[in-house]
């Protein structure tokens, strides 16, 4: 008898102490690995997958370009370039990548690398002008960002 | 009364603690993303001189022609082509041809063709040996170049594809040529002084040229 009031006494609640530390785990793994947003995006990325992608090392080097097809309806539906929050034109970007560059310290400078994010919307046309542009800005070292291709094909 | 007191529990109730842990947790996910510093990359020719033309007569047989037309359709060598994975191959043939392999030490590392030559693996020197050589196609690696011309009007999504299977072939080269295979060469740490030295070696001798011709304005 006194050992079945004794199983009824005994607490019920699953021990949830653990759960917190879980948690933090998870939530420390996602700290570490991610990293701030820094320009909100008004352009569509939809970016084209590739194999044969090279990691980047000096991350301090890289300056983002964006294209692609604006967001905002408003804003008709070519291809417009985004640089860190704004849109810019074609003949701005020399003097956006001097601005980029002028961040970097005197020797690091010629080794800028953008990293252009393209959607898969846009044409060559574009590419072709911003790839004129920056030669005469002499950023030479681009990179066309992509994602890796899930199929092995 | 003291009697109820003694049998609360002592413990500080931790199980809100999760939730806010919890809370914390979707922050971060929503606000953050995994940055992804992974892309193809490329490095373009130097500024023009607008007083000095630049007029360098390539061999015909040195250049590799890729042209692609508004349609996304693509001319490889004056032929059409609807499969674009056969790219990879024909440039993986056409850079390591060695039609007229020159002496003359060119390049940063000062290697001559016939050094890069002798350099390969034995496998691959006898790939060359039975299936190329043709004097239709490059001299050799250090004159070899891949110029794509991308009409204005065709997809960029056609032009990564294309640049995919480039960098496919040129890794493949360089993989063999070191013993890897072209994934094992691409995580190559260049950091880490053995790996670079690697890297290195696989490359002298064999730039990657390719090179992106200015499009035509004409749609094609």
């Amino acid at each position: 008898m006194s050992k079945f009031k004794k199983k009824s006494e005994s607490s019920q609640d699953i021990p949830t102490a653990a759960l917190p530390d879980i948690i933090f785990m998870l939530l420390f793994f996602f700290m570490v690995t991610t990293v701030l947003r820094e320009t909100e995006l008004k352009v569509e990325q939809d970016i084209p997958r590739a194999e044969q992608l090279v990691k980047l090392e000096k991350k301090k080097l890289v300056t983002y370009l964006y294209v692609g097809p604006p967001k905002d309806q408003a804003l008709g539906t070519e291809p417009l370039i985004q640089a860190n929050d704004a849109f810019i034109s074609i003949d701005g970007i020399v003097q956006w990548v001097n601005q980029e560059k002028s961040k970097l310290s005197e020797v690091e400078r010629d080794q800028i690398t953008i990293s252009m994010k393209v959607d898969d919307d846009t044409k060559m046309g574009i590419i072709v002008d911003i790839q004129t542009e920056l030669r005469e800005a002499n950023a030479r070292k681009i990179m066309y960002a992509a994602p890796t291709k899930q199929n092995n094909n | 009364m003291a009697r109820s007191k003694n049998k609360g529990s002592q413990e500080v109730n931790a199980g809100s603690m999760a939730d806010i842990a919890f809370l914390l947790l979707i922050f971060f996910l929503v606000t953050t993303q995994i940055a992804t510093n992974k892309g193809l990359t490329l490095l373009l020719p130097p500024k023009q001189e607008e007083d000095e033309p630049i007029e360098i007569k390539q061999q015909q047989r040195n250049i590799f022609k890729i042209q692609v037309n508004s349609a996304d359709r693509l001319l490889v060598e004056d032929e059409p082509l609807d499969d674009i994975g056969q790219i990879r191959d024909m440039v993986y043939d056409f850079v390591l041809n060695f039609g007229k392999p020159s002496d003359v030490q060119k390049g940063k590392a000062k290697v001559s063709d016939r050094e890069v030559y002798e350099s390969l693996p034995p496998a691959m020197k006898s790939y060359i040996t039975r299936n190329l050589g043709s004097s239709e196609s490059s001299d050799g690696p250090s004159g070899a170049i891949v110029s794509v011309k991308a009409d204005r009007g065709s997809s960029y999504e056609i032009f990564i594809t294309i640049l995919d299977e480039l960098n496919a072939a040129y890794n493949r080269i360089y993989g063999e040529r070191v013993g890897l295979t072209d994934e094992e060469f691409r995580k190559l740490n260049r950091n880490d002084p053995r790996q670079k030295e690697l890297y290195d070696r696989a490359r002298a001798g064999i730039p990657k040229a390719i090179s992106i011709a200015e499009p035509s304005t004409v749609g094609g």
